[in-house]
Formats: C-alpha cells, sequence, structure tokens
C-alpha cells in the first residue's frame, strides 16, 4: 500500500507492506535513519518520534497508521546548522556516548521541555524514564535536560 | 560507510571538551552500522538453535530457496575456508556442522530483498534435530561428558587439567598457602550472568568487490583481528578482507567475538550483492558473548588487628559452549580474586568450564566483577568479626607501590589505593530526607508501595582494581600514521574503534598536543590503510592510542624536518612494557610482570530498602578514581557514572536467565537495565596519580567503576537490612526471606 505522511513538514510517500511499522518506513524506506531500532517493543525510546505532537514509540505504530498525520523525528530539530536548543545542550553537557538512545533522548526531552519549560528533577527522571541509555548513567543527560530548560 | 573524514574541533590534553562526533549523534546524522543502505542490498537473516544441546540429523533448505524475493539459504556446507574460528581458540563453527552446542547457534543463512521475506524463508528451513541433555550447571561439568573432545585450549602453557570441559584451570600459590590466623571469614557467592546490553543491535554491511573481495562496515571492538578470523573462514587473503569500522552503538566486550562479519560476507559473496544483516533485540541476546557466572568460595584470615594473613578463594566461571576469552577472564578473575590489598598468602584457584549455557566472554571488568564483590563482601565480614571500621581495615592492607600482589608481581607503577579510599570516605552522603516525600524517591517509586514504612537506609563501602591493557605475554600493541600535508594539515589514521568510549577525542587531543596544530583529521577507521589498533577494551585504548599516536606525531615531525615543504606520511607502532606468562604450575610471574598497570576505584553508597517488600533505591553513589591523567574530564566523568551504572545493574536487576540452557528472557521487557528512575546522583572524584610508563601518565577509566559499584551497592542493601545477600542481582525475596548476616 502506498502511504502519504508528512515528515519534518514535508510530504513523502512510500509504498509499505501492511505489516511495516512507522520505524521501518522511516529508517528503510523514506531516509530518515535518525530514529534508532534497539528493542522494536517499545521499551528503549530509541525510535522516539512525534505523531501529531504526540511523543511515541515509532516502532509500535504501523506504517499505515501514520498516512495522513504528521511526524517529526530528530532530523526535524535542527535548523540549517544552528542546533535545537536541546541537542546544543546534549553536546556541552557530554550527554552522548555512544549516541544510540541520543535521537530518542533528544526527542523525548524536546518533548518534555514543549509542555513544561522548567521540569523538577523527578520530572525529568519520570520523563525519560521510557529511554534506555547504557552508557551514561543518566547523569549528564539530566543536566542537559536543565541546561535546555534554562536556555 | 561513507563517514565524513572528521574534523578536529577539540582542544589539547587535559582540556574538557565537547566530542566531536556529538553534533552529528545529536542530529541523528551520526551513520551507524545498522543505517548503512547501498543500492541493490539484500538483507540477510540467521537461523539459529532453539536447542542447548543436539545432534544435526539434517538440514534441508530447499523450500526456502525457493521463496520470493530469496537470494541464498546457506549451510556450513557453503563456508568457502576454514569451517571454525574464534577469538582466542579455534573451536567455534561458522555454522553448526553436526551438532549445536548452545540455545542461538547459528545454524543457516538467509539473503533476501526484504529482512521479513529473509525471516520467513529462514523459518521454512527445516532442521531435524536429536535433541541431547545439556551441561547445565557448572558445578557438575567436570564430571559429565566432554563437550569439546579435542580440549581446543589445553596446550597453550596452561596447567593440565584432565578433568572434562576444563576450558582453564589455574592456581595462584602465594606464601605459605596454609598460613593460620586469628580470625577466620568464610563465605560463598554467586554472580549471575550478565548482558552487555548496549542500544545498537549487532549489525554491518558486506559489499562484494567484484573480484572475490569483500569490504565489511561493521560495529565492532578490534577491526584487525576481525580481519584475521574472517578471512581464513572465507578461503581469501588478508588483503581481499577490508574491515572498516561503521558507527558503534556501544560495546562493552559484545563485540569482541565475531558476529555477522563471516556471515555477511559468505551472503555477499555468493549472491554478489551488497548484503546487511541487522540483529533484533533477541536475536542479539544470543548473538553475543555474556559476563561469566559465576560461584566463588572465599576463606579469609587477618590477624587480630586486621591484616591479613592469607587469603584462599575458589573461583567457579561457567564459559558456556565456545571458548571465546574465557581462559584470560579466569586468569583475570584470579589475578585481582583478593582486591587491591596486600596478603602475604593466598591460594587462589580458578577454573572456567565448558557448557551448554550462553557462551560468555569478554565484558566491562572481565573477571574482577565477580571477584570483587566476593571479596569486598568478605572485608566487611571480616570488619564485623573483629569490630574495625570497614573503611580502616580497607586502608590497614591497601596495597602500594612496592607491595606484592599474589602472583609475585611487584607493583612498581602507580597504585594509590589508600588515596583513592580516603577520597570515596570523605565524600559526604546528603542528609537523609524527611518523609513524607514523593513516592519517586523512595523503594518502589511510582508503584507507590510505601509512604516510607519498613524503609531502611543503609551506607555500604567498596574498593577494587583491574588491570590496565592485555597481560600474561600477549603482544599489545597499537599502529597510528600521521601524514603532514602540504596545505598545512594533518591526517592521522588508526584503527581504534570508537564504541562511545571517546577514543576519537584522545587521538585528536594528542594529535593537537604534539603537532601544536588546530587543522588534524581523523581518517574513518579500517584495516586496508594502517596496522592494528588492538581491542577497544581492557580499559586499554587511550593508553595504547596515546602512545601510538605521540609517536608518529613526533616521527612525522621530526622527517619534516628533514624534507621541509614536502609531505610526510610515517607510522609507527606503540607498544607497552612486555609481560610474561604465570607459571602453570604455581601461577606466579615468570618475568617482571604478568600486568601492565593497575586501577583503583573506590565508591561509597547510600541505599534505602523497603524491608517488607524487598524493593530498594539506591540514594546517591560518591566515587574516587585513581585515573593516571584524565584526558578529558567530562569524558572521564561520564565513564564513572556509566560505568556505574552497569554495576548497579548487576547488583539489582540483570541477569541472562537459563533453563536447562535456554535463554527465558532475551528482550528488554525481561532482562531489565537501569533507567532515569533507577540511576542516583554519582559523585566523583578524580586521582590523578601519573602512570610512570604511560604516554601522558594516562591510565584507562572505564571498567573500574564497574568493578566495584556492585560490590558497594550490595554492601549498603547489607547494612540496611542485616541480610547476607551473597547472590546478585539482589532479589526481592533475598531480601525478605534470606539468611541473615553471621557476626563473627
Amino acid at each position: 500500500m502506498r502511504i502519504t505522511l508528512r515528515i519534518n513538514g514535508e510530504e513523502h510517500q512510500a509504498d509499505c507492506w501492511e505489516g511495516e511499522s512507522l520505524l521501518f518506513a522511516l529508517r528503510e524506506k523514506l531516509g530518515f535513519p535518525g530514529a534508532k531500532n534497539a528493542c522494536e517493543q517499545g521499551e528503549c525510546g530509541s525510535c522516539s518520534v512525534l505523531l501529531d505532537g504526540t511523543l511515541v514509540c515509532a516502532c509500535l505504530v504501523l506504517a499505515a497508521q501514520a498516512d495522513g498525520h504528521e511526524v517529526t523525528t530528530v532530523e526535524g530539530l535542527a535548523e540549517g546548522e544552528q542546533l535545537h536548543p536541546v541537542q546544543q545542550a546534549f553536546v556541552d553537557a557530554g550527554a552522548v556516548q555512544c549516541g544510540f538512545c541520543t535521537p530518542g533522548l533528544v526527542v523525548a526531552t524536546a518533548d518534555l521541555l514543549s509542555r513544561n519549560t522548567s521540569p523538577s528533577d523527578d520530572e525529568i527522571r519520570e520523563a525519560l524514564s521510557g529511554n534506555l541509555c547504557r552508557c551514561t548513567g543518566y547523569a549528564k543527560i539530566f543536566d542537559a535536560v536543565r541546561r535546555a530548560a534554562s536556555a | 560507510m561513507t563517514q565524513t573524514v572528521r574534523k578536529l574541533q577539540l582542544g589539547k590534553i587535559g582540556e574538557l571538551v565537547p566530542r566531536a562526533d556529538a553534533p552529528p549523534k545529536v542530529k541523528g546524522e551520526f551513520v551507524y552500522a545498522s543505517d548503512l543502505i547501498v543500492p541493490g542490498m539484500l538483507w540477510g537473516h540467521t537461523l539459529r538453535s532453539p536447542h542447548a544441546h543436539a545432534r544435526i540429523a539434517s538440514i534441508d533448505i530447499s523450500q526456502a530457496v525457493a521463496m520470493p524475493g530469496v537470494h541464498a539459504a546457506l549451510t556450513h556446507d557453503d563456508v568457502p575456508g576454514e569451517r571454525l574460528y574464534g577469538l582466542e581458540f579455534q573451536d567455534q563453527p561458522v555454522l553448526a556442522i553436526d551438532r549445536v552446542l548452545y540455545y542461538g547457534e547459528p545454524v543457516a543463512l538467509v539473503a533476501a530483498e526484504h529482512p521479513e521475506q529473509a525471516r520467513r524463508a529462514a523459518e521454512s528451513i527445516h532442521v531435524e534435530y536429536e535433541p541431547l541433555e545439556p551441561v547445565a550447571d557448572m558445578e557438575r561439568a567436570t564430571e559429565l561428558s566432554e563437550l569439546h573432545p579435542d580440549k581446543p585450549t589445553h596446550g597453550h602453557g596452561y596447567l593440565d587439567d584432565p578433568r572434562p570441559n576444563v576450558l582453564r584451570h589455574i592456581q595462584i600459590q602465594h606464601g605459605d598457602v596454609d598460613a593460620a590466623g586469628d580470625v577466620v571469614v568464610t563465605g560463598v557467592y554467586e554472580v549471575g550472568s550478565q548482558d552487555q546490553a548496549f542500544l545498537g543491535p549487532e549489525s554491518g554491511l558486506a559489499v562484494p568487490d567484484g573480484e572475490g573481495g569483500v569490504d565489511i562496515y561493521v560495529a565492532t571492538q578490534w577491526l584487525h583481528v576481525d580481519r584475521a578470523q574472517v578471512a581464513p573462514c572465507l578461503g581469501l587473503p588478508l588483503s581481499a578482507v577490508r574491515i572498516h569500522l561503521a558507527g558503534v552503538g556501544g560495546a562493552f566486550g559484545g563485540r569482541e567475538d565475531l558476529s555477522m562479519q563471516v556471515h555477511g560476507a559468505m551472503l555477499a559473496l555468493h549472491t554478489n550483492r551488497p548484503v546487511k544483516i541487522v540483529y533484533n533485540r533477541e536475536e542479539s541476546f544470543t548473538g553475543h558473548v555474556h559476563r561469566h557466572p559465576a560461584r566463588i568460595w572465599c576463606e579469609h584470615r587477618a590477624t587480630h588487628e586486621g591484616r591479613l594473613v592469607n587469603v584462599r578463594m575458589k573461583i567457579l566461571l561457567d564459559g558456556g559452549a565456545y571458548a571465546s576469552s574465557s581462559t584470560a577472564v579466569a586468569s583475570n578473575a584470579a589475578s585481582f580474586a583478593i582486591g587491591p590489598y596486600e596478603s602475604p598468602n593466598a591460594l587462589i584457584e580458578s577454573t572456567a568450564v565448558y557448557t551448554n549455557n550462553p557462551p560468555c566472554g569478554a565484558m566491562r571488568g572481565f573477571g574482577a566483577v565477580q571477584t570483587c564483590f566476593a571479596s569486598e563482601a568478605q572485608m566487611d565480614k571480616l570488619a564485623a568479626a573483629l569490630d574495625i571500621d570497614p573503611v580502616e581495615l580497607r586502608l590497614l592492607n591497601a596495597l602500594a607501590p612496592g607491595d606484592v600482589l599474589p602472583t609475585g608481581q611487584r607493583i612498581t607503577g602507580s597504585m594509590p589505593v589508600a588515596e583513592t579510599i580516603r577520597a570515596a570516605a570523605a565524600l559526604e552522603p546528603p542528609p537523609e530526607e524527611p518523609l513524607p516525600r514523593d513516592v519517586l524517591r523512595l523503594p518502589g517509586g511510582a508503584g507507590n508501595t510505601t509512604n516510607g514504612e519498613g524503609v531502611r537506609r543503609g551506607v555500604g563501602f567498596a574498593v577494587g582494581f583491574k588491570n590496565i591493557a592485555y597481560s600474561e605475554g600477549f603482544d599489545d600493541y597499537c599502529a597510528a600514521r600521521v601524514r603532514l600535508l602540504t596545505d598545512g594539515s594533518a591526517e592521522v589514521h588508526c584503527a581504534a574503534a570508537e564504541v562511545g568510549q571517546g577514543v576519537t577525542g584522545v587521538i585528536l587531543q594528542v594529535a593537537r598536543t604534539e603537532l601544536d596544530l588546530e587543522d588534524v583529521r581523523l581518517a574513518p577507521g579500517q584495516t586496508a590503510t594502517v596496522d592494528s589498533a588492538g581491542s577497544a577494551s581492557a580499559s586499554r585504548m587511550t593508553w595504547m592510542a596515546a602512545g601510538a599516536v605521540r609517536d608518529a606525531c613526533r616521527a612525522a615531525l621530526e622527517e619534516q624536518t628533514l624534507r621541509p615543504g614536502e609531505e610526510v606520511d610515517v607510522e609507527r607502532i606503540y607498544r607497552h612494557a612486555a609481560t610474561t606468562p604465570l607459571d602453570p604450575e604455581t601461577g606466579q610471574i615468570t618475568g617482571e610482570r604478568a600486568h601492565v598497570a593497575f586501577a583503583a576505584c573506590a565508591m561509597k553508597v547510600v541505599a534505602e530498602v523497603d524491608v517488607d517488600l524487598g524493593l530498594t533505591r539506591v540514594v546517591w553513589i560518591g566515587a574516587a578514581q585513581d585515573v593516571g591523567k584524565a584526558v578529558n574530564p567530562q569524558q572521564v566523568e561520564g565513564q564513572i557514572e556509566g560505568g556505574t551504572a552497569q554495576g548497579l545493574g548487576l547488583a539489582l536487576m540483570e541477569e541472562i536467565q537459563t533453563r536447562d540452557g535456554l535463554i527465558t528472557n532475551a528482550s528488554f521487557t525481561d532482562y531489565l537495565i537501569p533507567t532515569a528512575l533507577d540511576m542516583p546522583p554519582v559523585e566523583s572524584v578524580l586521582i590523578e596519580d601519573p602512570e610512570p610508563d604511560a604516554p601522558y601518565g594516562v591510565k584507562g577509566v572505564g571498567e573500574p567503576p564497574t568493578v566495584v559499584s556492585t560490590a558497594a551497592i550490595v554492601a549498603a542493601l547489607r547494612a540496611a537490612t542485616g541480610r547476607e545477600l551473597a547472590r546478585v542481582p539482589v532479589k526481592p525475596d533475598d531480601i525478605c526471606l534470606g539468611s541473615e548476616t553471621e557476626t563473627g
């Protein structure tokens, strides 16, 4: 089936098999590999994207369900070379090691700060508890969120 | 596969500088192995054994090859060269031949147009198995029938042990092994199998070159050792196999052994199409080695004053179905068994055995994690028996330069154990937070299981150490190549694997420092343009790459003075001081040293435990780590925080569970790793005591926090509960129902 969706503000089309996830379509068919596939069952948050403004795991959404909808991926956050404040904060805080979880965490953090401009430490931890990171122990990620909130 | 050459944005050694790979990573532009796409690419899939131990009667691929979109289905008959490979011993089939020895062992391969076609075609391959009784209990492995009758690890200078399934047995006999003390404490400890659980599953792309050779773009820890294993299996010369580092989503030891390299190349050469293989999470849990489960028996003898007199330990490690690096892990576990303490006498036995459990090998800490958990519990028992403060007891026995290890090796370099202990002990945890509080800051968290009733607080302490770089006579080296171009810029080639630890930043900082030059680029890592860098493991890469890049830069500058105005291109190989093997009978050194250098870490932990429900919350961790010289302090802190988190996982939640050798929790739903809600703040103190023989005085920093944090966290849980907690991960049942700590 052919699906049409808006990704980061632009219309895209792809031919998909009915069983394909939005994550597969984004990564393998639409040229948006920023969202990562690390568990394919909604546990790790590496594939976090916004679907009509709502934070979702793209691995748990069928590509067909996204037909006609709006998707924002990590690739849609920066303005050209100008990093999104959340992205800049992750760089400055040293919150990136292997970076595989980073796109999902950046999208999840941008989503948090769009709803709550000055989250408490507990609110940060709870909001990001669906995004697994194996390298950093989260400390510098929390630091990045606080930096981005005050940027 | 077309990662752009990274341009220098870094400062010099010791400066806090942002990572050059961070901007592409935060933008989603960094190319990981699983992101690779080329035109005409096929998807590979691996059919794996559903049995832990079985004979293969037949394999029928006829249905698979007839399915739509399928281009190849391959079995062991299609392996072009050597049918066995291995990181250190050639004991593992590329594809199972006539038997399978573990759950998830690769049996057949498929390449198809779509990954789902490949998966379904693999499912249609009919394999007739005759299940056999698995050797599932490591304690019985030496009594059961031999899984590897040809004994692949024998005859390599190890103690000859005729028992079945012994991978390696090592004995360290130090001083008078029967020496008696005034007090004796004993204990038996167990460590479950931990998974590296890197976020980026195994993946890679193999591209045939049209002339019989192949380029493999893969997430790995050591490009050249991959090539050394891949080429013989493909029946190709080394020059026809070019391995390129693709973006690596974490490693932690789990990418030392091969995953898709030979498989992808076989499919690519067979179909003459590029083939990509990406494991899913379940496959990743079976697709790499794990941390060895261990059982450790300890007897510590000491004087009334608290000085260790004799430490006797017996360590049993489950190596699983194939050797991987088990022989070295067994040796490391023995070398570092008693912790960073001096004991005039010791008797340490360490045995790794083959079983039909998942193969085990390298994971951050490499044998020292298991023994640290046991020996630190023993030190606390000893402190309690003698009524001495646990920190004082550790200081009383702390190793220092000039002291002698149980292997007979005298410490000649940096070894600031006492400073590390004092610095961690001096850290002040935050005061206990009064009740009521938000449930997120109570054991059980959002489960809302308590308002504070039943919650007890405990403070734990532990110290540990391990070796830096490879040991026991291994020819451990790293190459770097430096080109000084006529436009005034420089290009560095080094095959050191950037696995997330930040070694590319280290390389650029060193080059910038040595060349005093802003414009330095690091070329993509590959086997074809530079010699081996050795493995990104054993906390060695910073030291070794720094040495190689430093030497190559200095040689390039010297060359430039001889030929001004011309392009300079030099390659240099750096080696650390040579090591020699341990005596197979006594475990004593046969030269000056079996290990090159050591790094220690001490931690103080505050934990709260709901003793009614067995739920825990680690409140705060203070760490002091002996780092030599912090090349980039921000990255060093990141290693300490991340390494601590992995130790917290082993302490509280992480275990590969098996039933008769079958993994029962191969998913992130069932194998839990620490989340943002599980990790407390980690306060780090960096102890900079330069390593005299290392470039710039550096030491590795990745492993020591993982070695120690499991022990320190469980010590805090013991303090809170009074339970013995002799097994990790600690389960709620152990807290509610476990045996109580013996006192004295």
